[in-house]
């Protein structure tokens, strides 16, 4: 095993009693989506949705760039009610920044620039207030970002801002709680609305951060990688509040972790260098994906 | 809940311009006028100082001495009260150099014990924020006593005067020192352990790194300090007018050369500029001006060179 | 940072004397320190004990109390103290908190524009301008103020009726309230435009972002969320400007009229044109008297008030900071 100094160090290999087992990859059924062609053997944790709900959202031809790079080329996708889009692809691929064109967010970089369109029920979201549509297209971010005041004035700021007129407290009261409970952080914060925001645990901020994202009642709940700064307990609580809000909201969810968008998403879409390589129900791109990328992707092939 | 084409009401879109309430514009539009005001003030202070210093100045005010006159406006320059800037500058940071950059040094690197570390902490921010004028009569007092006469000019009589470039130096150090102190202080502290560590793995001791690696290293931070505490200490006028004697040439007391003009007395740019004026002596506004330019050129240098050493550690950074 | 980073061996007798020959430095600056403030109060108790609590009062026009005081016979026992130094507290009150609240409200506003609402090159320009302001020596703006606003106010604000009318009680002549609070606020308004534009700057810009996320307007994302969380160093600023503004002498002494008189709110506009002395221009305008000792002894009370107010101020500011680091805006 020696070598001269110039030469690289050699390949060892690494020898084995027995040769490992290897789970042979069942056949593929797309009927109920119980297994997937690819390996992931979990079963699915909900039922498929039979049918397609309204349309809340579409990108039409988006494509965005920073200073003249492209980050996103020619995306179209629809965002549909009672759904749970998920954005998957590896990092740089321009996920994030095309959840963040859904609300403008694009916009607080001076450098962003884009062409295309999205709408909005209909309506080209360029042509409305942008504090208007985010009141409708709400989003929560990978770090946990609560302000620095307590619970109450946290869920209740988008309200405050909102209104034309300061609300009351005693108005605002109710519709923080109906927020708290739908985000499952109710009955742990409940007793002490004033409590500082920032001393509640990761899981329990980000959980606040999705209350105060529901107060104002959105149509679209953006989500961009949410559990990926939280533990695995943390992490399945948000993934059950994500299956519930489905039922009321359009979910949009960027997430790195394959198994994740694997467990609760409809639909998916998988970026890569900017483009929209595959567009479908999560069975189908889980299961047989069409393009041959995807199917690199999706079994490990790079990351 | 199967909903296959559900018939959910649309929310329709707000009316425009709900987003932006009345009194935030009437807000954005304050902050607007404030800025605009900002800009006008300071561009009509720049402005005018130039164009009145450009008219009064000459090379000539530079460097003759000024003469005591009744008709001061006819005669003389203002070398003296420039060198005498000058001398107090470079006085007031030799001082305050090793005192200021001694005391970030032992609380940053030793700072036991832990009483003594926050009480001098605590004595610097207080002399931060001690006015200039306390300083001057406190030095007055303490200058004026017996067994600090050898700083200064003894009368007929055994009255220590106690004015002269030595009491003003030293009360000006007061003035430089917490600036040097705190930017001392701030660049020790962005040194990373591990380069400590790195030195004490080596063998060396601790004054020795203290001395080899960390001092060497925050020179551009001490740098900082020093220029910020020239400016101040040129710019200040309240210990000048009370501990420099108020003659308006350097004068020296003894035979000795350097010690000599500093036990005597004299006056800086800023006295003089104070003097100059309505509410000093001498009624020569245009000499006030010239002088007031020189001032506020050599603050200018002094900030830029602040600032050239601040990118520069940007840029290497 | 956990405290000084030292070497895991014994300190060797080089590195004791390093230690030693430091504290001894840094002990030297404590001490002259505490000097100052022990020699200041005991030189100023004499004043105070003479007076009792009439010191702060008013009565009698204080400058003729100081004359007095500049005239006492030799005689120890025989010094004249009285004084009642009601007017020059109240000018340096009016002045101070005058300059400070206009200061600070133009401050905060100037300092939301440079750090949102201004163009890029704009921002270039006003930046290193801001700092420069706050560099420049006070005896250039008492120059300024006593050469051009001076004559400006005493010339053409104040009508040659108004002067007539008060000239048995008090000159007018431009050397007034006005002019110091005015010049008073440009000097200290830079340097908290500087350290509240450095505080917007450091607020987390998750905050922020967040905050528009939520669908906040911009003026309503800065006002509720970078400027509340920068509250602790606006407080910081605001306790700088004041400390300046209680001290500055050179220039108020220049501009302010250099008589004791109080300005009285109830004489309608002409309150804003009357002549006043501060603290600290007091002790500037009474220098050359300090040798004779009961002068000097009164000169070191005023310089005593002056120290204690900035004690009280710091102390102030901390206790006003230490609710805000409840919710987590850092001090």
């Amino acid at each position: 095993m020696s070598a001269g100094s110039t030469m690289p160090p050699p390949i060892r290999r690494i020898e084995l009693d027995a040769s490992p087992t290897v789970v042979p990859p069942s056949a593929p059924e797309t009927k109920n989506g119980g297994h997937s062609s690819v390996g992931l053997a979990a079963p699915r944790r909900r039922p498929q949705r039979a049918a397609a709900g309204i349309e809340r959202m579409r990108a039409e031809a988006l494509s965005v760039a920073y200073g003249g790079k492209p980050a996103v080329t020619e995306v179209t996708l629809p965002v549909r009610k009672g759904e749970v889009l998920a954005l998957i692809g590896p990092s740089g691929c321009g996920k994030t920044t095309l959840l963040r064109s859904l609300n403008r967010l694009t916009e607080l970089t001076p450098t962003a620039s884009s062409t295309g369109s999205i709408l909005l029920d209909g309506e080209d979201i360029h042509a409305q207030e942008v504090t208007s549509l985010r009141r409708r297209v709400s989003m929560v971010f990978q770090q946990p970002n609560p302000f620095p005041m307590s619970v109450f004035d946290n869920v209740a700021y988008a309200l405050r801002e909102q209104a034309s007129r300061r609300p009351a407290r005693d108005q605002l009261r109710p519709q923080v709680e109906e927020a708290l409970r739908r985000a499952g952080l109710w009955e742990e914060v409940g007793d002490d609305l004033s409590h500082p925001a920032l001393r509640l645990s990761g899981g329990q901020q980000q959980r606040l951060c999705i209350a105060r994202a529901l107060a104002v009642r959105p149509e679209v709940l953006l989500l961009d990688e949410p559990c990926s700064a939280l533990d695995p307990r943390s992490t399945q609580t948000i993934e059950d509040l994500i299956l519930k809000l489905r039922d009321e909201l359009a979910v949009v969810i960027v997430t790195h972790n394959l198994q994740q968008a694997y467990r609760i998403a409809d639909f998916v879409g998988f970026m890569y260098l900017g483009e929209l390589v595959e567009y479908g129900p999560a069975d189908q791109v889980f299961g047989e994906p069409k393009a041959k990328r995807t199917k690199d992707y999706i079994s490990g092939g790079f990351g | 809940m199967e909903a296959a084409t559900a018939t959910t009401p649309v929310r329709p879109a707000p009316a425009t311009g709900s987003g932006w309430r009345r009194t935030d514009r009437i807000f954005v539009g304050v902050c607007w006028a404030t800025g605009i005001l900002l800009c006008l003030i300071a561009g009509s202070l720049v402005l005018f100082m130039l164009v009145k210093g450009l008219q009064f100045l000459s090379v000539n005010l530079l460097t003759t001495h000024p003469v005591s006159d009744l008709d001061q406006s006819k005669t003389g320059g203002f070398l003296d009260p420039l060198i005498g800037t000058v001398i107090l500058a470079v006085l007031g940071t030799l001082i305050a150099l090793p005192l200021g950059v001694g005391a970030a040094v032992w609380l940053t690197e030793y700072g036991r014990p832990s009483w003594l570390a926050r009480a001098v902490e605590s004595g610097i921010e207080m002399v931060a924020g001690t006015p200039s004028i306390v300083l001057a009569i406190f030095g007055l007092l303490l200058f004026s006593q017996q067994f600090l006469s050898f700083l200064s000019f003894t009368a007929a009589g055994n009255a220590v005067f106690g004015r002269s470039f030595f009491a003003a130096g030293a009360m000006m150090s007061l003035i430089a020192l917490p600036l040097i102190f705190g930017a001392t202080r701030s660049a020790l502290q962005a040194i990373p352990g591990h380069v400590r560590e790195a030195s004490y793995a080596l063998g060396k001791t601790k004054a020795a790194t203290i001395r080899r690696v960390l001092l060497p290293m925050s020179r551009e931070g001490v740098a900082t300090g020093t220029a910020l505490g020239m400016g101040r200490i040129a710019g200040d006028t309240a210990i000048v007018v009370i501990l420099l004697g108020a003659t308006l040439r350097l004068q020296g007391v003894g035979d000795v050369p350097v010690v000599g003009t500093l036990r005597g007395t004299g006056s800086t740019l800023t006295s003089y500029v104070y003097n100059n004026s309505p509410a000093g002596e001498g009624n020569a506004p245009d000499k006030a001006y010239a002088a007031a330019f020189v001032l506020l050129m050599v603050v200018i240098a002094l900030n830029f060179g602040i600032d050239l050493i601040t990118s520069r550690r940007g840029r290497r950074a | 940072m956990t405290g000084p980073v030292s070497p895991a061996t014994e300190p060797n007798r080089s590195d004791r004397r390093a230690e030693l020959m430091l504290g001894a430095l840094a002990s030297v600056v404590l001490v002259l320190i505490a000097g100052m403030l022990v020699f200041v109060l005991t030189k100023a108790w004499p004043s105070f004990s003479h007076n009792g609590l009439a010191w702060f009062g008013s009565g009698g026009n204080v400058d003729d109390q100081l004359i007095d005081i500049f005239n006492s016979p030799a005689n120890p026992d025989k010094y004249e103290y009285t004084l009642h130094a009601w007017p020059l507290l109240y000018a340096t009150a009016l002045v101070t908190v005058g300059a400070v609240a206009i200061g600070l409200s133009f401050a905060l506003f100037a300092a939301i524009f440079i750090v949102e609402f201004a163009p890029d090159r704009l921002r270039a320009v006003l930046e290193p301008v801001v700092r420069l302001l706050a560099a420049v020596p006070s005896v250039i703006y008492g120059l300024i103020g006593i050469l051009v606003l001076v004559p400006f106010v005493g010339n053409h604000l104040i009508g040659t009726e108004t002067k007539k009318s008060v000239a048995y009680v008090v000159q007018l002549s431009g050397n007034s309230m006005l002019v110091a609070v005015v010049i008073l606020t440009v000097m200290i308004t830079p340097i908290m435009i500087a350290l509240i534009v450095d505080a917007l700057r450091a607020v987390p810009g998750s905050w922020t972002e967040g905050a528009h996320a939520l669908g906040a307007n911009r003026w309503r994302v800065v006002w509720t969320i970078a400027v509340r969380a920068a509250r602790p160093a606006i407080v910081g600023a605001c306790v700088l400007a004041t400390a300046r503004a209680l001290g500055e002498a050179i220039m108020l002494s220049m501009v302010s009229g250099s008589v004791g008189f109080a300005p009285n709110p109830l004489d309608g506009l002409t309150f804003f044109v009357e002549p006043m002395r501060p603290l600290a221009a007091t002790i500037v305008d009474n220098a050359e008297g300090l040798s004779v000792k009961p002068l000097g002894q009164t000169l070191y009370a005023f310089a005593a008030v002056l120290l204690v107010s900035s004690l009280f101020l710091s102390l102030g500011a901390w206790a006003v900071r230490q609710p805000m680091k409840r919710y987590g805006v850092r001090p």
